[in-house]
Order: C-alpha cells, then sequence, then structure tokens
C-alpha cells in the first residue's frame, strides 16, 4: 500500500537517507517545525482541526525547473482505447478480497473486504464482503420471482421488472456480518491485515423498494408480527426478522452503488435490514412468509446466537452496536521514522449515527477527538482522522467510537467479562494496534498484556 | 357550492397527501398454484409445514454413511461440516460443544435445514421419508429418544430438545 502524501524535498531526503524503499512509505508530509504542535493528549495526538488550517501550508511548495520535454513515456504515446466496463489499475492487483472457504465445500465460507487499502466511506461493489453458505447462484432475472405469502388478505407474486417500476430511495448503508472480528474472541490475538480480521463489513449506497410497499399491497393480517425471509440460493437461506422493523426502514434492494445488483450481492434481489447483522439481509429473495412466529431457521438458532458463561445463549441480538477501527495504520503497515502522520480509520453503529471517536497513542491511558469526515450518516461508515506526531517509541494506537444513543464501543476486557469468549458473534471492542521501535504495526491485547497465549480451537463453520 | 362538492374538496385536501406518500402501482399478481406450493417450504417449532411421510432411525444410519459422513465424520462427530453430536455437551464448559443435542432448541429445525440445504451438493435431493430418517438417526445419535426408532409429523414436532429453554431474546420481544 502506498498512500505517500505530498513532501517536502528535505522531508524526501531525510526519508531516503535514512530508510529503504519498500513501498510501505506512507510518511505524512510536514512543511513546518515540530515546536509548532502542542498534543491534545498522550505520545504526540494533535489537534483534529490542525491539517485543516495548515493544509494550504502544506500545498505550497516550490516547483522545481526542468527540462521542457516531460520524462513520462505515458506522456508521448497514445494511451489505451475506451472500455465498457473500467478496471482498477494494473498496478493495483493486490487490492482484493481474502478468500476463505474450504476445498470441499468452496461455496462455503466468506471473502474480506480489504479495509486496510480502501480510503472514503463507499466500498467498490466488487470489494465488499461475501458470505455465502452454498455458492453464488447465476439467476435469470426474468425467471425470478419474488413471492409474498402466509398470513396476508392476499398472496402476492412480483416480477423483477413489475419492481423496477415502484418508488425507490437510495440510502448508504453498512452491511455487516454477525460473525466480523469474531477472531477477537481468541485468546491469542490474531496476525493478519485489518481487513482481514474486521472486513465482513462494508458500505454501500443501496437503492430500492421500501419493503413496507409490499406488505400493504398484500395486506398483513393482525397478529402476524414476523416475516420469514427465503433466499434463492442453493441453501435456501432462510430468516426471521420482526415486522416493525421490516415496515420502519427495510428495503428490497436492486441496485449497489448505483448499478443493478451484483451477483455475489443478491442479483437481482435483496433485502437490505439497515444496522442490523448480515445475516437478515438475505440475497437472492424470493419468499416473504408472514407469520405470527419465527420460523426458528438453522442460522437464528444453531448459528448466529451467543453462548455466555452461563450456559444460556443470546438469540435474535440483531443490532449491530457502535464499534471503530483505525485502518491507516494498521496492523501489517510499517511506520517510515519518527514524524508526522495522519490516523485514519471506520466507525459505525447499527443504532444510528456515529457522534464521536476518540484515538488513543498510549494504550487508552490519554484520548484526543478524531475529526468526522463529513457526511456523517446513520447506519453508514464515518471516516475519522487525527493528525499525530510519532516521537519513534514503541506505542499502542487505539480508537473508540460513541454513537448518538450514548453508546460507547467497550473495551476488550469489559466485552469479554461480559460475555465471555465462545458467543463468537457481535463482537465490537476497542481494536489495539501495537507499534513497535521500528514502526512495524501488529495486533495486540492491552488489557490482557502479558498473559499466556494458548492454542484456540476454532470451528471453521462457525 | 352543493355540500356534497364541499364534502368532495375536504376528501381529496385530507386523503389526497395521505395516499400520494403510499402510491404504487400495485403489481402484484395472484400467483399460480404450482408457485404458491414451489414457495411453502418453512417447518415451524410447533410442527406447521411438517409434510406426509415417515423415516427410521434405522434407514436414517444408512443414509448418513452414504451421504453425510464425509462431512460430519463418524456419529456426527465432526468433520469440516462440523460436529452434530458428541463433544463435551456441558454449555458452561471452558471448550463446550455446540451439537444437536447440547445446543439445538428445536427438532423441527433439523427438518426444514436438512430437506432445503443438505447435502451441499444436492440440495432438494432427499425426498421427504429420507429426511425423516436422516433426523430420527441423528436424534438418536444425540441421545434423544425417537419412540418407536420412527420419525412422522406428529412425533417430530413432539420432541423437546434438551436446550429447548436455554435461548434469551435480546433485540425482539419475547412471546
Amino acid at each position: 500500500m502506498n498512500i505517500t502524501a505530498q513532501r517536502s524535498p528535505e522531508l524526501t531526503r531525510r526519508a531516503a537517507a535514512r530508510l529503504p524503499s519498500d513501498g510501505a512509505d506512507w510518511r505524512y508530509h510536514a512543511g513546518m517545525a515540530e515546536s509548532e504542535f502542542t498534543p491534545v493528549a498522550g505520545n504526540g495526538l494533535l489537534d483534529r482541526r490542525l491539517f485543516l488550517t495548515r493544509i494550504l501550508a502544506f500545498g505550497a511548495i516550490a516547483p522545481t525547473v526542468h527540462a521542457t520535454v516531460p520524462d513520462e513515456p505515458w506522456m508521448k504515446t497514445p494511451g489505451a482505447p475506451f472500455t465498457n466496463y473500467g478496471s482498477p489499475s494494473a498496478y493495483e492487483r493486490g487490492v482484493v478480497r481474502w478468500i476463505s472457504a474450504t476445498d470441499r465445500a468452496p461455496g462455503n465460507g466468506v471473502s474480506w473486504s480489504p479495509l486496510h487499502e480502501l480510503d472514503g466511506i463507499v466500498t467498490p461493489s466488487g470489494l465488499h464482503f461475501e458470505r455465502h453458505h452454498n455458492g453464488v447462484p447465476q439467476i435469470d432475472p426474468a425467471r425470478h420471482r419474488l413471492i409474498v405469502n402466509g398470513a396476508v388478505e392476499h398472496a402476492l407474486e412480483f416480477s423483477v421488472e413489475s419492481l423496477l417500476r415502484y418508488p425507490r430511495v437510495s440510502r448508504f448503508l453498512v452491511v455487516e456480518c454477525g460473525g466480523n472480528s469474531n477472531a477477537g474472541w481468541r485468546e491469542k490475538p490474531i496476525q493478519t491485515s485489518a481487513g482481514y480480521f474486521h472486513g465482513l463489513v462494508s458500505c454501500s449506497e443501496w437503492t430500492g423498494v421500501p419493503l413496507r410497499l409490499l406488505l400493504d399491497e398484500a395486506g398483513v393480517s393482525a397478529g402476524a408480527d414476523w416475516i420469514i425471509a427465503e433466499g434463492a440460493d442453493a441453501f435456501g437461506m432462510t430468516i426471521s426478522l420482526p415486522l416493525t422493523k421490516a415496515r420502519d426502514d427495510c428495503l428490497l434492494a436492486l441496485l449497489q452503488n448505483g448499478e443493478r445488483l451484483r451477483p455475489e450481492q443478491g442479483y437481482p434481489l435483496r433485502l437490505l435490514v439497515p444496522g442490523w447483522e448480515g445475516v437478515l439481509n438475505v440475497k437472492w429473495l424470493r419468499t416473504l412468509t408472514l407469520a405470527r412466529e419465527p420460523v426458528m431457521a438453522r442460522n437464528e438458532t444453531a448459528r448466529y446466537t451467543e453462548l455466555q458463561p452461563d450456559g444460556s445463549a443470546r438469540m435474535f441480538t440483531f443490532v449491530n452496536a457502535v464499534k471503530s477501527l483505525l485502518t491507516s495504520p494498521s496492523a501489517g503497515m510499517r511506520l517510515n521514522g519518527a514524524g508526522f502522520y495522519e490516523l485514519s480509520g471506520l466507525a459505525w453503529s447499527g443504532r444510528g449515527r456515529v457522534t464521536k471517536v476518540e484515538v488513543s497513542a498510549d494504550a487508552g491511558s490519554s484520548w484526543a477527538e478524531a475529526a468526522l469526515n463529513e457526511p456523517v450518516l446513520p447506519q453508514c461508515f464515518t471516516r475519522f482522522r487525527l493528525p499525530w506526531h510519532w516521537n519513534g517509541e514503541p506505542c499502542v494506537l487505539q480508537s473508540r467510537a460513541t454513537d448518538e444513543t450514548g453508546a460507547v464501543q467497550p473495551t476488550r476486557a469489559a466485552l469479554v467479562g461480559e460475555r465471555g469468549r465462545h458467543g463468537y458473534f457481535h463482537y465490537n471492542a476497542i481494536v489495539s494496534w501495537q507499534v513497535d521501535g521500528d514502526g512495524a504495526l501488529t495486533h495486540t491485547y492491552v488489557d490482557v498484556a502479558g498473559a499466556p497465549a494458548s492454542a484456540d480451537p476454532f470451528d471453521a463453520d462457525w | 357550492m352543493r355540500i356534497g362538492e364541499g364534502l368532495l374538496w375536504c376528501w381529496l385536501a385530507v386523503a389526497m397527501p395521505l395516499q400520494a406518500a403510499e402510491l404504487t402501482p400495485r403489481l402484484g399478481v395472484k400467483p399460480a398454484a404450482h408457485t404458491l406450493t414451489t414457495h411453502a417450504n418453512l417447518v415451524f417449532p410447533d410442527g406447521r409445514g411438517l409434510p406426509a411421510g415417515s423415516g427410521s432411525v434405522e434407514q436414517g444410519a444408512r443414509l448418513y454413511a452414504r451421504l453425510c459422513v464425509a462431512c460430519h465424520g463418524l456419529d456426527g462427530r465432526g468433520g469440516p461440516g462440523g460436529e452434530l453430536s458428541g463433544g463435551n455437551p456441558d454449555l458452561r464448559a471452558a471448550q463446550p460443544d455446540r451439537t444437536i443435542g447440547s445446543y439445538w432448541p428445536h427438532a423441527t429445525t433439523l427438518f426444514d435445514f436438512i430437506r432445503r440445504a443438505m447435502p451441499l451438493n444436492a440440495p432438494w435431493s432427499l425426498n421427504n421419508d429420507e429426511v425423516y430418517a436422516l433426523v430420527a438417526w441423528l436424534l438418536e445419535a444425540n441421545g434423544i429418544r425417537v419412540p418407536n426408532g420412527r420419525l412422522d409429523a406428529a412425533t417430530l414436532a413432539a420432541i423437546r430438545m434438551p436446550n429447548r429453554d436455554g435461548f434469551r431474546w435480546i433485540d425482539a420481544p419475547a412471546p
């Protein structure tokens, strides 16, 4: 990854003299004396407004006079012709989803979104995470039907063509698997890139028909408090959803980021359940059955429930609680020497807007408030940033989000203390990145530092 | 202005804005009988949705050995497809095993899930008798008694799972 910003010639000379060119250089430009900065929290965290006030100075670099003819070969020969559908630069081929599935069942598993390679709040459609239970069906939209049945006045059938004629709304929304970040329950901190640990979450602009419209057309019977949604994949993915949520803000999504859904995101039709765990957002939607009770499908009983220390299990834990992590820098990256950097990351909450993100560079002893990039939308990624002066010493970087309900992201110690380690789902604790003296970042647990690590059996099917 | 005309204007003023907010083309049509049948496959905990037919533990054992053992292991004790029985059933243990017997709250879920999703290489390939047989064998393998070694709609709906009351509803009001 290379997110090198503009640098002063002086800084470039210093960096070149001190450090090998390893392609991981992402030092932020600093065009002013270090004495100008007064940290607002421990280990060099600076005021979030600093970049805003000094950004013009950063760009005002005196141009060096060169000969008139440019050096770049691509300025001297015509470029490539037009393409019908664009794709990323050949130099960005490493920015991909990381696939985790078994050989025996290659369609049962996940692919992780590379959050650590991305910026802003929109996940490119081709990098949106996937969770499939038995492959991606290739559905002919002309043959696909949505049936609304069960406890309704009249069962109805909708073609995709007819659904495309209904009034639509568009919303930027996070979809997060309930099992995202589940490696956090392990005793030993997993060592992998941030996206391959936390990347079962993505954010898109979803466009579709309010589910309420079709429910009203079918006429929901009194007492039918649940909807059971079924997908048309080779797993018959089935899940129960409370009618109140369905009527409140759920969408029958037909488009993602301006184009029709990708097959792996549910083409031609999927359910969007804002802020609730991903398994409810049924892809390839074929049936909506109204009922007075949940169907108790495999994926709402044997899975997507959370075993607690007392032997009971949490069930219908729908809402994804407030969460954040630093994506840049993050585990697997390396800082190229002491100096100024921009810390950046993502925050979101299933309960509404993120109202505050704080960053710590001293393992949680002190916190500085980060700047939130606009737009800040409910149940959507919020991008936060904070300038930082690294003094070159080992330290621990963390972020902590607060949402509009006042909920604060918990420490890992608090979460594990309350829920034990066998819940598997809904891990939203503060994420800690250890920076060593060479600038290398690894994943760490602050609250159990020094505790012995142990082998941790892990069922891949969970 | 006549009274009727005045009422009409009142109706327009009140009703039109309300209707406009929910105005849709209303393109849903009545499904054909066949379509209704192929979209009615849910099996509820009270047994609603269970089809006719029956299957025995012995038949289930043979089916399991032929179709399931490669992924779920001997006696359902685990493989690439996850464990279905055995292990430590104490859910308060340091390393608890969430099997059908120790964890699943409803036996009807087995029928619903196996029929629609198993085996992974051929979903919807088992007939209803075969699904009843597999459910019967899986229950016995988990130490859950199947009366007379045979299951049908009535006997399956009557099975009470050991962890039936082990769940707390978090984001939905419990019944």
